[in-house]
């Protein structure tokens, strides 16, 4: 694979001499997150992201699943063929029944040691975040967090992976120089889903972990799941409805609500406003926030700074609402009425309640 | 019980600028703070200090001017204050930040054995969550991240008992002492700085310690040679080309705009009439 010795390159104003040790390292790896019998759809976007990078390298893409023994665990292997790994790296033991740091650091690691794959992706979830810091620092290789962008530089084959800096209002392209494998978090819904192909299928090569419960010093005494209905889902909304400072009171903001109510639509808000306490933390969307990637977005009274853009231009189509005719957010979204957005939001709803009515007797 | 808080100085993010014309950060006259999250990680130590007792050390690795923030640490109620400054560590990433003060501990712990390090979630300059885990790791601590709730500490039996943020919930996690925890935000409220905290925040000597002092005997783990990543660019974001269709229509009144918008986008995205008021309350 490593015909390609290209002549040392500056990057960073660093050499870059590729140690043959490492040239050795081959493959792109995407870790399997799942928990309580759920992957975490994060897995499936790094994996359409993962086969791009192995396709530009000309190698080959793995799912890595770890978790107790049995046909539960071993689906996620069909699944990541299916999403497009052409091989899975299979991890069982009772003592990855749930997530703790010590033994999913063991497992990972002895992993990347014995089947050495040149970049390794992980979700930015906490399992995510919690997992990858532990294993870089093990294998004393670079981890960047948090990437919006990642790419293979032609010329040195490294993965160059962007990242908001500064509070966002700039990215930075991040390399690992000499060290393997280079590894990347990305933030959930930040990539789209990789396509689904149900014929797919590959080898699944299993390793053990080797490790009895007793050596693990972290026990679970419980486990306490977010009951469903009363949080915010933005990630996975159709539809979300959002407002911003330009709605001006917190009782301006029902009619946010009241458009999403008819829409059946998740509540959305630029940060400002939660930090004013209009709407829960959940809600927030932007880079301090929630990524989201809705079929439709409504922007109501939010200028579209960097940092709420972020979060939010992955949706298929974005409707904003704003006064200003020079506002940032027209510069992005799909179609905007330059209007008062308390105005015009009663009107979007009363206009979408109609329209609904009509679609209802005609269907 | 001793426990070290990491915390760090930061630039106020929301302060700096970005050159319009050179996409060049502008950092003159932008006010240095404790990074937001790591009050949160001080605040539980201190909790743990009014319930069961402890001697709480704030430790800072940067520049000299980083001592304020030491400093504000002190009136809020640590005791003692440690701040690791050298050169040798300009340009260090995450795996060398972590190196250098995962070996300060070490030294720290030298003198009074310690039972708990905390660390803030992230940072908002550097923004990464990976100091904290890179410290556990190479003091073969347990590590505890996104940690909600503090519940028992016990010092006899060399344990503790934590609430986790997971992905879908909560864990309750029972681990052994000396651990790390990084804190969750919005977890506590950061008490106020007493009288008498100030007045003994403009005195207390902070420990200034050098590499050395850091028991840093191998220079090539620290700064820009003990880091495996490189930044090889900075850009603005691409501004995307396509500006937003605005409706209009003869009267613009917002019922037209609004007849006029919700037939545009059904006609030129007819998918979204099966998402719309499909969930709809
Ligand atoms: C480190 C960092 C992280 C951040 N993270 C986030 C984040 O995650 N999410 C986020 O949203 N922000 C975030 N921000 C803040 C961000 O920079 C902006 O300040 C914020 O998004 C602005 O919110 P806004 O658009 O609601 O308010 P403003 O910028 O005040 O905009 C209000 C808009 O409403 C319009 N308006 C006023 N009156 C009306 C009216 N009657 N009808 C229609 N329009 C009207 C105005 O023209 C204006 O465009 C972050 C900032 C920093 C520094
Ligand atoms: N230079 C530093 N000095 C002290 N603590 C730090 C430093 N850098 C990071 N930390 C700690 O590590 C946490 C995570 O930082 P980061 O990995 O940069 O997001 C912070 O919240 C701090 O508690």
């Amino acid at each position: 694979m490593s015909e390609d010795n290209a002549p040392a390159k500056r990057a960073g104003g660093r050499k870059i001499e590729l140690d043959p040790r490492l040239a050795a390292y081959q493959g792109v790896w995407v870790f399997v997150e799942h928990e309580r019998g759920e992957a975490h759809t994060v897995s499936w976007e790094l994996m359409g992201e993962g086969r791009k990078l192995a396709d530009k390298l000309g190698v080959s893409l793995s799912g890595v699943v770890m978790g107790a023994p049995g046909p539960e665990t071993r689906q996620f292997c069909q699944e990541a063929f299916r999403y497009g790994a052409d091989r899975c790296y299979l991890m069982e033991d009772p003592v990855l029944a749930d997530y703790r740091n010590q033994p999913f650091t063991k497992g990972l690691t002895d992993l990347v040691n014995a089947y050495q794959p040149e970049i390794l992706l992980l979700g930015a979830s906490t399992l995510g975040r919690d997992l990858a810091g532990s294993v870089a620092t093990t294998l004393q290789t670079g981890l960047t967090a948090d990437c919006t962008e990642l790419n293979i530089d032609p010329e040195n084959r490294s993965l160059a992976a962007s990242r908001p800096t500064f509070g966002g209002s700039l990215l930075c392209t991040i390399l690992t120089l000499n060290y393997r494998p280079q590894m990347a978090t990305v933030r959930p819904r930040v990539m789209p889903m990789a396509g689904y192909d149900a014929s797919r299928s590959g080898p699944i090569i299993e390793h053990p972990l080797n490790l009895v419960e007793t050596d693990i010093v972290t026990k679970v005494l419980n486990y306490i799941p977010d009951s469903r209905q009363d949080k915010p889902q933005l990630p996975f909304a159709d539809i979300i409805v959002s407002g911003g400072r330009g709605l001006k009171t917190p009782e301006n903001f029902q009619l946010v609500w009241d458009l999403a109510k008819v829409l059946g639509a998740e509540v959305g808000a630029s940060r400002p406003v939660v930090q004013a306490g209009w709407v829960e933390l959940e809600r927030q969307v932007g880079q301090s926030g929630k990524t989201v990637r809705p079929k439709l977005y409504i922007a109501a009274g939010i200028s579209g700074a960097v940092q709420h853009r972020v979060g939010m231009e992955g949706s298929d189509v974005i409707i904003a609402i704003n006064n200003d005719p020079n506002a940032p957010i027209f510069d992005f979204a799909t179609y905007g009425i330059v209007g008062n957005a308390l105005q015009v939001l009663p009107a979007l709803t009363e206009a979408f309640r109609q329209h609904l009515a009509v679609a209802q007797k005609a269907g | 019980m001793h426990i070290v808080v990491c915390i760090k100085q930061v630039p106020d993010s929301s302060q700096i600028r970005v050159h319009p014309v050179t996409n060049t950060i502008m950092r003159q006259g932008v006010p240095a703070i404790v990074n937001p999250y790591d009050l949160f990680a001080l605040e539980e130590a201190l909790r743990l200090k009014d319930v069961y007792g402890a001697h709480v050390t704030v430790l800072c690795m940067g520049p000299p001017q980083a001592e304020a923030a030491l400093r504000k640490a002190i009136s809020f109620g640590a005791d003692d204050a440690v701040l690791v400054t050298d050169r040798a560590f300009a340009g260090s990433d995450t795996l060398a930040t972590s190196f250098a003060l995962a070996s300060t501990i070490a030294q720290i712990n030298k003198n009074m054995a310690i039972d708990l390090v905390f660390c803030g979630k992230q940072t908002i300059d550097g923004d990464t969550a990976q100091v904290g885990p890179g410290i556990a790791k190479r003091l073969d601590l347990q590590l505890l991240t996104y940690v909600s709730q503090v519940e028992t500490v016990d010092t006899e039996r060399r344990d503790i008992i934590v609430q986790r943020r997971a992905e879908g919930g909560v864990q309750v996690l029972k681990t052994r002492l000396p651990c790390l925890i990084t804190m969750l935000e919005g977890t506590n409220e950061m008490r106020f700085a007493t009288q008498a905290g100030i007045f003994r925040a403009a005195r207390h000597p902070v420990k200034i310690w050098d590499k050395t002092a850091a028991g840093i005997e191998d220079p090539a783990k620290i700064g820009l040679k003990g880091s495996p990543t490189v930044v090889s660019k900075v850009f603005a974001p691409k501004p995307k080309t396509i500006k937003a269709e605005l409706i209009t229509c003869e009267s613009d009144t917002p019922k037209d705009l609004a007849v006029t918008l919700i037939a545009k986008l059904l006609t030129q995205n007819p998918n979204l009439e099966t998402a719309i008021g499909k969930g709809a309350r």
